[in-house]
């Protein structure tokens, strides 16, 4: 089972992301479940949703407590909720800002996890362009699939069909394949290596 | 190609199971499922977290996919199970669903629905009741409604939501008598998973259109709901007793028809799970089953011979069932999502009922009131406490008692302690609820 953990603020799309990422897990052939923390949903409220995708069916119910990734929509939230909480040591994190972790004031905690798992990608200005409002919930899910390699970015890019339509769709597919490649190539940055 | 070592190597990007198979939240699911079943009068008013299966309809019906239907905007829960009355009557197929005080506030008519014997078929969004307000998941509501008459059936997965839903029209229709098909509000009614929607034609051939006993037809005119006296209103009581003992047997008999037609094993009193030799049986219903089995696994990975028995069916109780599949363990744990105030179990009554003159150890936990997580963590404690006989008869899971006993001792010192609720907000430092 591959547990994902999503926070961000009401407005964000945080439940329609775990959503997407389940229906993409289940264009290729997995069980998923997402589903949302369920509260009085606020615009910029702390928001938080959860997707779980496994090989066979998915009968707990409890929300997740100890993910095996952790997406994180807004980095304001970094310093106001508990978004770390739980965190496989051998979890991925993906970040929606243009920052390093260091920069965030979490590359202390960032390092004690394996470095390729722990990413910062900026999927709200990728949005931003392709879609004209900077929502980061599919461009996000596009870096998760280069990240985690859970889902492929094709599926992903199913699934925001599948909650969009249009020029919305297009233009979040779009934004997907973008984070999708920037994250790629901050992996394959991380594995030349470096000259002291 | 995705490959992750959490996973076996994805498949190919191919929509050829999604033929039968979908991915869509439980609202959405269910509004599919009551859609299939042809309604000719839907008659509802939004609360949450039924809201997006009444408004999954209505867009159904305006979109014209369907027809014929009515759909009745009501000014109130009590509105909507009084035109749901009154379009039963007039032989039309009805349907209605609400949650929490939504179904309080149409209880007079809820009793009526079952007293006539109008075949309405109702989802509840299983919610707690305030005061406290809280909008998260127990089963408070539907559980109040024990007695009214009404068949109650629990789903443990969306899936079953559908499947029971088509079985519950079935039932109802055959008995005439109200059915509730009740689901964990927002567990399941918000959770996005796959689920299998039956063929229109399938549906078509399980569920035949709706021949009522009895309609209001100016052409033939009856009265139905006259005053009954002293004289005979035992023997129409005993009757409406009667038919849930009808449905003793007919929910079985559908859901067996139900599972040679759909492949699904949905529609029984009860489900039992790994209780063969168990000597704990958990007792529960709905969602939380899913749950609990997975923690009856571990635990028997670990060596300890514990089963879960799920009711399937509420009301009318299956007292024979429960007793057969309860009568050979050491102890019994029922876990509830509802608490009788001044008691204590709700469920646990009835188990005892069907355990009558058997010797075993019986413990009630309340559990998951007003939308707190049921966790394995808390289970698995839960369980092995049970397994040493060293719970109480009456146990509150995962009890803050530090933060009860706080408020316990400013009332027994202050005179004027103010309001409890908030004082303990206050203890545990939020204004407002947390979200979970």
């Amino acid at each position: 089972m591959f547990q994902v953990r999503f926070h961000g603020r009401g407005g964000q799309g945080v439940v329609t992301a775990a959503e997407m990422l389940a229906v993409a897990a289940f264009l290729e052939g997995r069980h998923a479940q997402a589903f949302p923390s369920f509260g009085s949903e606020r615009t910029g409220a702390p928001v938080v949703s959860f997707c779980r995708i496994d090989d066979r069916e998915i009968r707990v119910r409890e929300p997740v407590s100890e993910p095996n990734a952790l997406i994180i929509q807004d980095p304001t939230l970094l310093h106001q909720v508990d978004v770390f909480a739980g965190l496989r040591r051998d979890g991925y994190m993906l970040i929606n800002s243009e920052h390093s972790f260091d920069e965030l004031g979490v590359g202390e905690f960032a390092r004690r996890f394996r470095r390729e798992r722990m990413l910062t990608v900026p999927a709200g200005e990728l949005a931003r362009r392709s879609v004209g409002r900077p929502m980061p919930n599919a461009a996000l899910l596009g870096g998760f699939a280069a990240l985690s390699h859970v889902v492929s970015l094709k599926a992903v890019q199913a699934a925001i069909h599948e909650a969009f339509s249009g020029a919305v769709a297009d233009g979040n597919a779009e934004a997907a394949r973008q984070a999708y490649d920037a994250v790629n190539a901050q992996l394959r940055l991380l594995k030349e290596p470096t000259d002291a | 190609m995705p490959n992750s070592p959490h996973l076996l190597p994805a498949a190919d990007l191919d929509p050829a199971h999604l033929r039968t198979t979908r991915q869509i939240e439980g609202s959405a699911a269910v509004a599919e499922a009551v859609a299939l079943c042809r309604p000719e009068v839907i008659a509802a008013y939004p609360i949450s977290p039924q809201t997006h299966i009444v408004e999954g309809l209505s867009r159904l019906v305006k979109t014209g996919r369907l027809t014929p239907c009515e759909y009745l905007n009501v000014e109130s829960e009590f509105a909507a199970m009084s035109a749901a009355i009154g379009s039963s009557a007039t032989g039309a197929r009805t349907y209605t669903a609400t949650a929490s005080q939504g179904l309080l506030f149409m209880v007079e008519a809820v009793y009526n629905a079952s007293g006539l014997g109008l075949p309405i078929v109702m989802t509840v969004a299983n919610r707690a009741i305030g005061a406290p307000i809280n909008i998260w998941n127990d089963h408070s509501d539907s559980m109040s409604q024990r007695d009214s008459g009404w068949i109650q059936l629990y789903a443990r997965t969306n899936q079953e939501a559908i499947d029971l839903h088509i079985q519950a029209f079935r039932i109802a229709e055959e008995l005439s008598l109200p059915v509730m098909v009740c689901m964990d509000g927002f567990i399941l009614t918000h959770a996005v998973e796959q689920v299998d929607l039956p063929s229109q034609a399938d549906v078509d051939a399980f569920l035949p259109p709706y021949e009522p006993r009895q309609v209001l037809d100016p052409a033939d005119p009856v009265s139905i709901g006259a005053m009954v006296g002293p004289e005979a209103f035992t023997e129409v009581r005993y009757l409406a007793h009667a038919k849930q003992m009808q449905a003793l047997e007919l929910i079985p008999q559908i859901g067996r028809e139900f599972a040679e037609r759909f492949g699904r094993d949905s529609g029984a009193l009860v489900h039992p799970y790994r209780i063969e030799d168990a000597d704990t049986i958990v007792v529960a219903l709905g969602s939380v089953l899913g749950t609990i089995e997975d923690v009856v696994d571990e635990q028997r990975a670990e060596g300890h011979n514990v089963g879960a028995l799920g009711i399937g069916s509420f009301r009318p109780f299956p007292l024979a069932a429960v007793r057969e599949a309860l009568q050979n363990a050491q102890r019994v744990v029922i876990l509830e999502k509802a608490l009788a105030v001044g008691i204590g179990g709700i469920v646990a009554m009835d188990v005892r009922s069907a355990l009558a003159g058997i010797q075993l150890k019986g413990y009630t936990v309340i559990a998951g009131l007003g939308g707190r997580p049921i966790t394995k963590k808390s289970l698995h404690a839960l369980l092995e406490d049970a397994v040493a006989d060293k719970l109480e008869h009456l146990t509150f899971l995962d009890l803050d008692q530090k933060l009860v006993d706080a408020e316990l001792e400013r009332q027994r010192t202050t005179r004027r302690s103010g309001p409890q609720a908030e004082n303990i907000l206050r203890d545990i430092g939020t204004v407002a609820a947390r979200s979970h």
